[in-house]
């Protein structure tokens, strides 16, 4: 079942291009995905020089995943996500500089320096809640729906995780409860096919992740999430059956992590031929090259790479030059009102 | 408690329980704000009101959308409760029982408790947990824990235990109303136990702990099921010219630091009571901030009370050795008088 590339069986993938999708539509899942890819190798080129010092998981890979995904939603819509999850806080509308900043520790992050990497929030962008928890952000996501539902404001919850997620307890009462009460919300598995270093086939007894819909008769979706048009095909009709009340979807967004779970990963445990093959189907440049057959101007494409190359130079000086927070933020935050010294 | 300080007659007809205490915070609270909602197992009407009838009546009052039956399942039920506080709600979510609430630890300590920090402020988790639990009533190992050390050392959450109705009232109601975190604990003996009703809109301020007796010659610190075998003592004991000061924390974190420091440096001798076990509890914190602030001025070390060092056990009366009592209590406290 783990073959590398992504495989989609055809009785439940959405058809890709089944859509037409508006240029500027296009143009903005390019534009996102582009922001991930240089924004990853900044991060990796500034740790390895020793410029920052986090855990840092890439999202190398699973680019157009995330840029087709929140290219369906709304900046008001919710999302939670999990440590892996830079690719989704870009995509979903986090400033640069706030990121950048919030990873470098500094005053002027996301979190004020307080959360770091792992636990990014941006209410401005929708981004609620970024857990370190593995499947610890599928409860949560409910409640964020759950309060939609109650207003009827018509928002939606995204929630992300990995294949790995989808074997501890939280997974599974919150696909339960999600159905039960018909919530707006989208669980979307990016299903990399390893978790942490085990392969899904030693980790999961049913052969395919979105078989687990079935148990908790929740509507499942499985596509190439590394397809821009069949992700934002099946992401585009999850997010209006949620918007027109009719309840979650799970969506098993099938993709591959090419550097492995944490930086500096040998990847090991993947078969090169594995590996080969899913780099050899590097899913932004085949984007590209599909919008370019699309008739979509070089020039066009070019342009976007350099604004987002000087976006990218500009977070990641802001986030150096950036003061580190003050002694005293250690005593606000913890509850309302200060703690005493 | 001091019912002696009630006049006998009409107020005794208006005397309420625990359950209505905490059904009528629920009520008010509902009533005046419709980001309040519940949730937890059975709590609505038609599955009965709660196993113990905290939320009788309020499905049919507010609806099953706000009072919201719940399945098994506590990590769903504190997620939810969490998700929709982040947006503005204000969630009261019942776990039946105290032990329960292990299942869904890490959505209390690593997200309810951290978010508002990890967030630099930007998100807040204004819920509140109530949950029961307590030796005594033959439920054995799984369903009587009394576990608020736990949650007390979690930076970001509020631990309250009520000693008396009109408290539970008056604290349930500060809990709702709280921008923090808060956990409620119930006594499951308690919720048929009477006291004097609270005066309408009574509000206990969390954080704050109350002086139930005043006395003289030895402070016993405590907090929900402790308070009442310590007053019972404080008449005994007056008899024989003792006088004991009885600190009810109510709120147990952040403690009442002021009011528990000033009572001993007025009585210079203290014992902390508390039902769960004595090893690493509550009252060995509170020992030692007492320790560190008075320790020249102590007449004797500070006592501690409280149960055995067992899993709470089901034989009656391995229960009945099991939980801290008020012999133990009497014991501590003319411990610290023969110094």
């Amino acid at each position: 079942m783990s073959t590398g590339n992504p495989v989609v069986t055809p009785e439940s993938a959405v058809a890709s291009e089944a859509v037409a999708i508006p240029h500027d539509v296009l143009l903005g899942i390019y534009r996102r995905a582009t922001l991930i890819r240089v924004a990853d190798e900044r991060f990796q080129k500034m740790i390895s020089s020793g410029q920052l010092q986090i855990l840092y998981y890439s999202p190398r890979g699973q680019e157009i995943l995330s840029a087709a995904l929140m290219s369906t939603l709304n900046q008001s819509d919710y999302l939670v996500t999990t440590y892996r999850g830079i690719h989704d806080q870009l995509a979903k509308g986090i400033p640069s500089r706030l990121l950048w900043a919030e990873f470098a520790g500094k005053a002027t992050g996301t979190c004020k320096g307080k959360g770091g990497p792992m636990h990014i929030t941006h209410p401005a962008s929708g981004v609620m809640v970024t857990t370190g928890i593995v499947g610890a952000g599928l409860p949560i996501a409910n409640g964020l729906a759950l309060a939609s539902q109650l207003e009827g404001d018509g928002k939606v919850t995204v929630v992300c995780f990995g294949d790995g997620s989808t074997n501890i307890g939280a997974f599974h009462e919150a696909m339960n409860l999600a159905q039960i009460w018909l919530l707006p919300v989208i669980f979307v598995c990016q299903n990399n096919l390893y978790g942490e270093h085990t392969p899904q086939a030693m980790s999961t007894g049913a052969k395919e992740l979105i078989d687990r819909a079935v148990g908790y008769g929740i509507k499942g979706v499985q596509v190439n999430g590394n397809d821009a048009f069949a992700m934002h095909a099946a992401a585009a009709e999850a997010v209006a059956r949620a918007r027109a009340g009719r309840g979650p979807t799970f969506i098993e967004a099938k993709t591959f992590r090419f550097l492995g779970h944490l930086l500096g990963d040998d990847s090991h445990y993947i078969p090169e031929t594995e590996m080969a093959a899913a780099k050899a189907a590097d899913p932004l440049p085949a984007y590209r090259r599909a919008l370019v057959a699309r008739g979509i101007e070089e020039s066009v494409l070019n342009a976007i790479d350099a604004e987002i190359g000087a976006e990218i130079d500009d977070a990641a000086q802001y986030a150096l030059d950036s003061p580190y927070p003050e002694l005293g933020e250690i005593r606000l935050d913890v509850l309302k009102a200060e703690i005493a010294v | 408690m001091s019912a002696a300080a009630n006049p006998v007659g009409a107020q005794r007809a208006k005397k309420i329980n625990f359950t209505q205490a905490v059904n009528l915070a629920m009520d008010e609270a509902m009533a005046a704000d419709k980001r309040v909602i519940l949730l937890g197992e059975d709590i609505a009407d038609a599955q009965g009101g709660g196993v113990f009838t905290a939320t009788k009546g309020l499905s049919a009052k507010y609806g099953t959308a706000r009072v919201r039956s719940t399945p098994i399942a506590e990590q769903a039920i504190l997620g939810a409760a969490i998700g929709a506080a982040l947006v503005g709600y204000r969630p009261v979510a019942e776990i039946m029982l105290m032990n329960f609430m292990t299942v869904a630890m890490d959505q209390i300590v690593n997200h309810a408790a951290k978010l508002r920090f990890m967030s630099g402020g930007q998100t807040s988790v204004p819920i509140t947990i109530r949950t029961a639990t307590g030796a005594g009533a033959g439920f054995g190992g799984q369903h009587s824990d009394m576990l608020e050390a736990w949650f007390a050392h979690v930076p970001g959450l509020k631990v309250v235990m009520a000693a008396n109705p009109a408290d539970a009232k008056g604290l349930l109601l500060s809990c709702i109303e709280d921008d923090d975190p808060c956990i409620f604990i119930e006594h499951t003996l308690a919720y048929g136990v009477t006291g004097a009703p609270p005066p309408p809109d009574y509000r206990v301020p969390l954080g704050i702990a109350s002086v139930a007796r005043e006395g003289t010659d030895v402070s016993v610190i405590g907090y929900g099921p402790a308070i009442a075998p310590a007053l019972a003592l404080a008449d005994a004991l007056q008899k024989e010219g003792i006088s004991l000061e009885v600190v009810d924390l109510r709120t147990i974190a952040p403690f009442d630091q002021a009011t528990v420091l000033a009572s001993v440096a007025k009585t210079r001798r203290a014992v902390v009571v508390h039902e769960a076990v004595r090893a690493f509890g509550v009252g060995a914190e509170i020992s030692s901030c007492i320790h560190e602030a008075l320790f020249s001025e102590l007449r004797a070390p500070v006592g501690r009370v409280g149960s055995a060092y067992s899993p709470v056990p089901f034989s009656p009366p391995l229960e009945k050795a099991y939980l801290f009592n008020r012999a133990g209590l009497e014991a501590a406290i003319r411990k610290t008088l023969a110094r």
